[in-house]
């Protein structure tokens, strides 16, 4: 996409902002703005990924990013001071093991292929299956997704588990907003910094253009959602992208409209079976193969005369047990944070 | 691939990792306790059946997907990995069986069922990392793994249990990152992520710049993970503040894991050639685990805090396994996989004990065990055979440990290491007679009456101390198992 007409100097300029950005970061002291910086880090970054043609890691980092992690930052802000604590300690040995690991990649760097070289190692042993048979083998156009959800779906299944394991954190550390025993106690050595933002929150809610606006806009961000998850064979997107756009919706409509709202729509129960029940959507389509006669997660056994169209099936099934435990991990985790900090 | 046996590499961690969420489907813990148990016995199994298949020396490969090496993700299971495979699962079956136990009390009521969720996930982590044969795939399941563990730290009941698993968890981090960078640059210079793909294309290749700095930080890495002298300082906190039963699940299980990926990498991915003759990283290696010995055995000395005095302990243990490793040699390795045996039942053990202090005095301060000898006479004396055997008295498993060590330093001619060894069990004698003699010899400050921890705490902790003085005794299995576990990795690599 990028490349030729471009030249480097979008990836060069995209790179000194991202470090400047970054450098900036490090030096604040207010963490609203931090917050805010690395939504922005995140979106050039993405940007960066574009332009290497990694359109799905591009969207992912968007949505993750700049999107669903800033609304998260904002939700424990909402439990602390949105003010660094100075820090008396000059870190100079810090800087020192941090030059020094930036100096060994550096020296890594040396022997690195040049960016886009076709003869670099990745680019001649695994990676040229992938592109040249997996949509005779798979039956999707997207090679991203072929190598994501069959390839190695076992790692994103993996990677599902981790997404679930933070949910389970959180409810068990931060209660799920039902109060944990002694949680007024929880850690009375910080004093009294935990419910500092509230105002904010206030006029947010007494905004009449962000009623207006916010009303209009969440129906158009799940239909988003949607689509993102069942197109992701076709072009970039899958249950990952789909759940944190779709979870981003609902939580948009929390901090609007108040988050009794959507606890009234979506109850605390919903949101645990939810979580484990994409997880075991995906464990069961794997199961599934292995009563059929294939190994774990070997969707070709689902129809045995045109393995292609059972892998279709299976990438289709495992992605949207992606969405579901991602979309619902990710409200449980809002509600964690937000139901702590009406204490 | 339809009978139930060739499916049993994915079953030993696909069981607990589908356990996971059903927890939440379950909900009630007198369901969800005994499913737990059921699954961490059902690990267990499968883990002895594996070690069984794997003993004549074949490798059971399962490819995921169907898809063939180098394109898919395929689980590799030899004599190595099914070792660590049955202490970790055996362990998870012991300690599971116990329950949240003092951690009920943070938790959020009726959620006890996110407890047990936790802890399987935890050990499907740790059976993932070592069963795999791809080199992300270790990656995910190190995640799933360590990010279990942080919550399961942060149950403590002291306070202070946020902040250590906070700060484990950052450093935690920083090591998984370490070791996903090493893979980075080991995948730019093999465009391969299986393991066995992966170290034929190392093997050509050589020492290029990418796979030394690779190295570099894979070993950075996992030593954090391991709590290698000096990137040791958020073991204490964390096993010291986190609730007993988590300590003693994760002093005996996630060490070893990482000890076993030191191995891995070093002999399966690396090659004992680069790792040992052109980098030399057993001259780094070695001076660090001695100063491990002496440094965490003289700390342990010092605690007034038991859960604390077994943290430094630990330290001073691992120092015993990467020195076996720094020996570069087969006996050494052997040495130090015995350790990881032993050390998992003594370690365990002795945590179990500070489960059942907790269970009975509310805390493990030293003070508050004075004159438990006579008032827990079954719990202090499981405490003084798992210390014996940390010692490395003869009888207990410590002894085959020491004695494999001591063996394998004068195999390579280092008498001054053997003696080193046997100065280090000296101070292990000071720190644990120091708990023998408050519990025995000094009169407590209250009367109290003569009680035990219930039979649910006090089995555990006596099957594994009775498991210490068992395999001092008849040492051979273990010992073979150890020894044909080296000989493999030596001889085939991978």
């Amino acid at each position: 996409m990028g490349g030729e007409f471009t030249g480097p100097f979008v990836e060069m300029l995209l790179f000194i902002f991202m470090i400047g950005m970054a450098l900036y970061i490090a030096r604040m002291r207010s963490l609203f703005t931090a917050a805010m910086l690395f939504g922005i880090f995140s979106l050039l970054s993405a940007g960066m990924l574009t332009l290497m043609d990694a359109v799905d890691v591009a969207f992912t980092e968007a949505a993750v990013g700049a999107g669903i992690s800033t609304v998260l930052f904002l939700g424990a802000l909402g439990l602390t001071t949105s003010e660094e604590a100075p820090d008396s300690k000059h870190g100079w040995t810090a800087l020192l093991i941090v030059t020094a690991t930036g100096l060994l990649l550096a020296y890594a760097a040396l022997d690195m292929p040049a960016y886009g070289d076709p003869n670099a190692p990745i680019q001649l042993h695994v990676a040229p299956h992938y592109l040249k048979d997996s949509e005779q083998e798979v039956g999707i156009p997207n090679v991203v997704t072929s190598v994501l959800a069959s390839y190695r779906g076992y790692d994103t299944f993996g990677e599902t588990t981790v997404v679930l394991t933070a949910a389970v954190g959180a409810i068990l550390l931060l209660g799920g907003g039902v109060g944990r025993v002694g949680a007024g106690k929880g850690r009375d050595d910080e004093g009294g910094r935990r419910m500092s933002d509230t105002p904010i929150k206030m006029r947010v809610r007494e905004t009449v253009i962000l009623r207006v606006v916010g009303k209009a806009l969440v129906p158009f961000i799940l239909l988003f959602a949607l689509y993102v998850q069942f197109h992701g064979d076709y072009g970039p997107g899958g249950g990952f992208q789909a759940g944190v756009i779709f979870a981003a919706g609902l939580i948009l409509h929390a901090l609007i409209f108040g988050l009794d709202a959507l606890r009234r729509a979506i109850p605390q129960v919903v949101v645990e079976i939810g979580i484990a029940a994409g997880a075991l959507i995906y464990g069961g389509v794997g199961v599934a193969s292995m009563v059929l006669g294939g190994e774990f997660l070997h969707y070709g056994v689902f129809d045995r005369h045109n393995p292609a169209h059972g892998q279709h099936l299976g990438i289709l099934l495992v992605e949207f047990g992606v969405g579901i435990t991602v979309t619902f991990v990710m409200v449980a985790i809002f509600y964690a944070f937000a139901g702590r900090s009406r204490q | 691939m339809s009978d139930l046996a060739s499916h049993l590499p994915v079953l030993q961690v696909l069981i607990p990792l589908l356990a996971a969420p059903l927890c939440f489907l379950l909900r009630k813990e007198a369901i969800v306790l005994p499913f737990t148990i059921a699954v961490s016995f059902a690990c267990f199994a499968i883990s002895m059946n594996l070690l069984s298949q794997v003993l004549g020396g074949d490798i059971l490969v399962y490819e995921f997907g169907g898809w063939s090496r180098p394109y898919g993700i395929e689980y590799r299971v030899d004599i190595l990995n099914a070792f660590v495979l049955v202490v970790v699962s055996g362990i998870a079956a012991v300690v599971f069986a116990v329950g949240p136990g003092q951690a009920r009390r943070v938790i959020p009521e009726g959620r006890e069922y996110l407890f047990y969720s936790a802890a399987l996930l935890c050990l499907t982590g740790l059976l993932g990392v070592t069963i795999t044969g791809d080199v992300f795939n270790i990656f995910v399941f190190l995640e799933i793994s360590s990010l279990s563990s942080y919550i399961l730290i942060a149950l403590g009941l002291n306070r202070r249990a946020l902040m250590a698993a906070f700060s484990y968890l950052i450093m935690g981090t920083i090591g998984a990152t370490f070791l996903l960078i090493g893979i980075g640059f080991m995948y730019q210079a093999t465009g391969t992520l299986n393991m066995v793909d992966m170290a034929h294309r190392i093997q050509v290749l050589g020492p290029t710049k990418g796979v030394l700095v690779a190295l570099a930080f894979v070993m950075v890495g996992i030593s954090i993970k391991l709590a290698v002298f000096p990137l040791h300082h958020w073991l204490p906190n964390a096993y010291s503040y986190a609730p007993p039963l988590v300590s003693a699940f994760l002093a005996s299980t996630a060490t070893k894991v990482a000890y076993y990926l030191l191995i891995r990498f070093t002999f399966g991915l690396f090659g004992a050639a680069l790792v040992f003759e052109t980098v030399g990283i057993d001259r780094l290696l070695l001076p660090l685990s001695i100063i491990a010995m002496f440094v965490g055995s003289i700390a342990a000395i010092y605690q007034t805090e038991f859960k604390r005095l077994l943290a430094y302990s630990s330290i001073a243990q691992i120092g015993y396994m990467t020195l076996g490793l720094s020996f570069a040699t087969q006996a050494g390795v052997s040495a130090g996989l015995i350790h990881v045996f032993n050390h998992a039942l003594m370690k365990g053990a002795l945590f179990l004990v500070a489960a059942c202090v907790t269970w009975r005095m509310g805390g493990t301060n030293l003070d508050v065990m004075k004159g438990l000898g006579q008032r827990m006479p079954f719990t202090m004396a499981a405490m003084v055979v798992a210390g014996l055997a940390l010692v490395g008295v003869p009888g207990t498993v410590g002894f085959v440990s020491k004695w494999a060590l001591v063996s394998a330093a004068l195999e390579v001619d280092a008498l001054w290491i053997a003696f080193l060894i046997m100065a280090s069990s000296i101070l292990a004698l000071v720190y644990v007679w120091k708990v023998v003699e408050i519990a025995y010899f000094q009169t407590p400050e209250v009367e109290l009456e003569r009680r035990e921890p219930p039979l649910r705490l006090l089995i555990p902790t006596w099957i594994l101390a009775g498991a210490a003085i068992y395999f001092g005794i008849f040492s051979s299995y273990a010992v073979d198992v150890a020894e044909l576990a080296a000989q493999q990795v030596f001889m085939v690599g991978l």
